[in-house]
């Protein structure tokens, strides 16, 4: 099984989340991780979904998400020629003792203090799953009292964009 | 590509009407063309409904099957005007069903109606049925008013979400101006591509608001973009590989019916001499007499086209998805093959079994434009010597042919009773089917020689499908015969339509295959259950409920029936001589005849069974 980052660009109407997530779920795939959000075109959203699969049945998926009629355009992002961040709000006991150990540890993987109470500080921290895994590793000693975090977002590099393209346009 | 414009939908949903009264009508470029442009009315006032049934009329409909309730009501006080039919049916999946056989019969959309909740509910089987089998459907449903939706209201149902996994596509109507678009989207959908069922739910409330109506509208559908023209390397890849195998074949599926390409099938097949195997979705497609038919593959096919599959070198799959019942077990399926797999639909190419040729496009353009690459390599010398294999082929036919035992204790045989109905009726009879052991000796013993000719519920193996869709297939083609073939257990679950036949003036004719069984599921504890025959009795034989000639004559049909060989002809032709009422006979048969060939489930085609503990002797054959 290997780890595979799709780049949905869909049109930007109800209900079709459901469509994309419900097609995943029928055709026997777990979603890991999935992320929605309008793109520089508001009639598209992009949904970035990470799954755990074969390539030869991811493809069968693929070729299934591509019949969706709200469906524009489906790319599969390699990891070496992309960008992935992912976002972590993390609740971190620190009373008056551990405050500044917490503290250091927030600095050293340049995540930012958010909210700050007696006994505790939220932290946020964007970053590939990797680092946040080991942010929230540093972090357990001190008592993690609640977390929460965002799907995975993605980007290829350099100048090539991905767009809805001449099939948006021609509407 | 040309996005088709509302313009050239209407236009080819009309075609067949058109076409005959002004031939220039049918061409296609004429709508297109700036010279003419097409007029566009004023935008008229009217209701939600009235945009609904406006639609509908702007796009060619002439029938629609349906049943009226409340949150569909509006629609139906326009449509007692219209010029749209309304058939009323006795249940929602008669409706449906009757869409189907409309479709499937004619080759234009089918469209049924229901109201909200249990109205859209019970529309859910035929339209999976139709998502399976690829027919072009547009059910329309009435939904609860928008400020109700998602309270529980009284009939409330989530009709999109529930028919989300089994449509090509389904809309939630938001506005009353969006009707026209949204009608226009969904038959265009529904027809083109791989065809197959599109849902428009629209709330009461927008049925109810004042909009205006104008036509035609402009579709909106970016991501929808259908590849009908194959690819010219690939095509020139699979006539090389045509050119040279020893074993091909050509597997034909219900894509090449729909497509209309049964006529350059035929070419195809004559120019390069291969062995044709049509599957039972595409029964018709291919002359059941020509020479080249070697039969039906599959979990009941003839042996000549399980072993021409098994053991071919090439296998040229057009419009047709390797079903689990044609390939039996997966991992043993046509080891030696190569596979040139054409289908419209993408994500069926290479789903069970992988293509070495994928061909993306519509059956009609991939078999002309193979045509035309096989006569070139023909041209520069290229072919085979096929002999070898039709002397394989021709040997098995003659050794294992289609064929059953007259029952040992005296019953009426349905092979017989089904053989001499399709030698009665003939080949221009369109013959529906239900689903089991009459639906195989349907596929096996009546000779189709024509497209459109055979209906029947492949995918989804839906029981009921018949009645109602002989209903759909005879309003269809009003002067075509039309005979269901059903079994006892199907016809009492739809038989209800038969009174809308006969109060519509629908003279579809019934063929009961009445073995006061569930047959096939009978086969199946008889093969494999140790004959314990856990409830598959009916009672349609011990006693006789229902009797089937008394519900007939209760449901204002013609009942007859039938008990000996002797009287199946005079029977049939009875059936035949009634033209003005539909027709019920009661074919009492023995209950232990069973469907030969078989390929038991989950086995490998190597292990076909020709007839009870006789298997054909394939690993002699020298291959």
């Amino acid at each position: 099984m290997t780890i595979h980052t799709l780049s949905v660009l869909v049109e930007n109407k109800p209900g079709v989340l459901a469509r994309v997530s419900g097609l995943f779920s029928r055709r026997g795939f777990n979603i890991d991780s999935l992320a929605v959000g309008e793109t520089e075109n508001p009639d598209v959203s992009r949904i970035t979904i990470v799954v755990n699969a074969e390539s030869s049945p991811l493809e069968q998926v693929t070729k299934q998400l591509n019949k969706l009629v709200n469906v524009l355009k489906i790319v599969e992002l390699d990891p070496s020629t992309s960008v992935a961040r992912e976002l972590l709000l993390v609740k971190v006991r620190a009373d008056r003792n551990a405050r500044g150990q917490v503290l250091e540890t927030v600095n050293l993987f340049r995540a930012r203090v958010v909210d700050v109470a007696a006994d505790t500080l939220t932290v946020e921290a964007t970053g590939t799953p990797d680092k946040l895994d080991a942010l929230l590793r540093d972090l357990e000693p001190f008592g993690i009292k609640e977390m929460v975090q965002s799907g995975l977002v993605a980007i290829g590099r350099g100048s090539r964009a991905i767009t809805a393209g001449p099939a948006l346009r021609a509407a | 590509m040309t996005r088709p414009t509302p313009e050239t939908l209407a236009h080819s949903a009309r075609r067949a009407r058109t076409a005959a009264e002004a031939p220039g009508d049918a061409d296609h470029t004429r709508a297109a063309s700036p010279a003419v442009p097409a007029a566009r009315p004023a935008p008229a006032q009217v209701s939600g409904a009235g945009s609904l049934v406006r639609s509908l009329e702007a796009l060619g409909v002439d029938v629609v099957f349906g049943i009226p309730g409340g949150a569909i009501l509006p629609a139906y006080d326009p449509l007692y005007d219209s010029t749209v039919r309304h058939i009323l049916v006795r249940h929602e999946q008669g409706a449906g069903h009757a869409a189907t056989g409309y479709a499937q019969a004619t080759g234009r959309v089918g469209v049924c109606i229901a109201t909200s909740g249990p109205g859209a509910t019970n529309l859910v089987t035929p339209i999976a049925d139709a998502y399976m089998d690829s027919v072009p459907l547009v059910a329309i449903t009435g939904q609860v008013a928008r400020p109700s939706i998602g309270t529980d209201a009284f009939q409330e149902a989530d009709i999109q979400g529930i028919t989300l996994p089994i449509t090509k596509h389904n809309f939630l109507v938001q506005e009353a101006s969006e009707i026209p678009r949204v009608l226009a989207e969904a038959f265009h959908l529904a027809s083109t591509g791989r065809p197959g069922p599109v849902l428009v739910d629209i709330p009461k409330d927008v049925l109810q608001a004042s909009t205006t109506f104008a036509w035609p509208p402009t579709l909106d559908l970016p991501g929808y973009r259908p590849t009908l023209h194959p690819h010219g390397k690939q095509i020139r890849e699979a006539a090389r590989l045509i050119s040279a195998a020893r074993r091909p074949v050509l597997y034909v599926g219900g894509g090449v019916l729909k497509a209309g390409a049964t006529e350059g099938l035929r070419k195809l097949a004559e120019l390069t001499g291969i062995p044709v195997i049509t599957t039972l979705m595409a029964l018709g497609a291919f002359p059941d007499s020509h020479r080249q038919h070697l039969g039906m593959p599959g979990m009941h096919g003839t042996v000549a086209a399980v072993y021409g599959l098994q053991k071919a070198d090439l296998i040229v799959a057009l419009g047709a998805r390797f079903d689990d019942r044609v390939t039996g077990k997966l991992d043993s399926f046509a080891p030696d093959a190569t596979v040139v797999h054409a289908d419209i639909d993408p994500a069926e190419i290479g789903k069970n079994r992988h293509a070495d040729v994928p061909i993306v496009g519509d059956a009609r353009h991939v078999i002309d434009e193979l045509l035309a690459a096989v006569t070139a390599e023909r041209a520069a010398g290229r072919t085979t010597d096929l002999s070898d294999w039709w002397t394989q082929l021709d040997d098995l036919r003659e050794r294992y042919p289609l064929g059953y035992e007259e029952p040992s204790d005296g019953t009426l045989s349905p092979q017989y009773v089904i053989k001499r109905l399709g030698e009665i009726a003939g080949p221009d009879t369109i013959y529906v089917a239900g689903v089991g052991q009459h639906q195989m000796w349907a596929s096996q013993f009546i000779s189709y020689e024509k497209p459109q000719t055979w209906l029947n519920s492949g995918g989804l193996g839906t029981m009921g499908y018949a009645v109602p869709a002989a209903m759909g297939a005879k309003v269809g083609r009003p002067d075509t015969v039309v005979w269901a073939i059903d079994g006892d257990g199907c016809f009492q679950m739809t038989n209800q339509e038969l009174a809308t036949c006969a109060l519509e003036g629908i003279p579809v004719k019934i063929a009961v295959i009445n073995n006061g069984n569930l047959g096939m599921v009978r086969q199946w504890q008889t093969l494999f259950y140790n004959e314990r025959y856990s409830n598959t009795e009916l009672g349609t034989h011990k006693h006789r409920i229902p009797d089937f000639v008394k519900l007939a004559e209760a449901l204002g049909c013609v009942g007859l029936r039938c008990e000996t060989a002797e009287e199946v002809d005079r029977t049939i032709e009875m059936a035949m001589s009634i033209n003005d009422a539909p027709v019920v006979i009661d074919f009492v048969v023995g209950k232990d005849a069973m469907v030969w060939p078989m390929v038991p489930a989950g086995t490998s085609n190597d292990e076909i069974m020709f007839a009870r503990g006789v298997r054909p002797a394939f690993d002699e054959d020298d291959i």
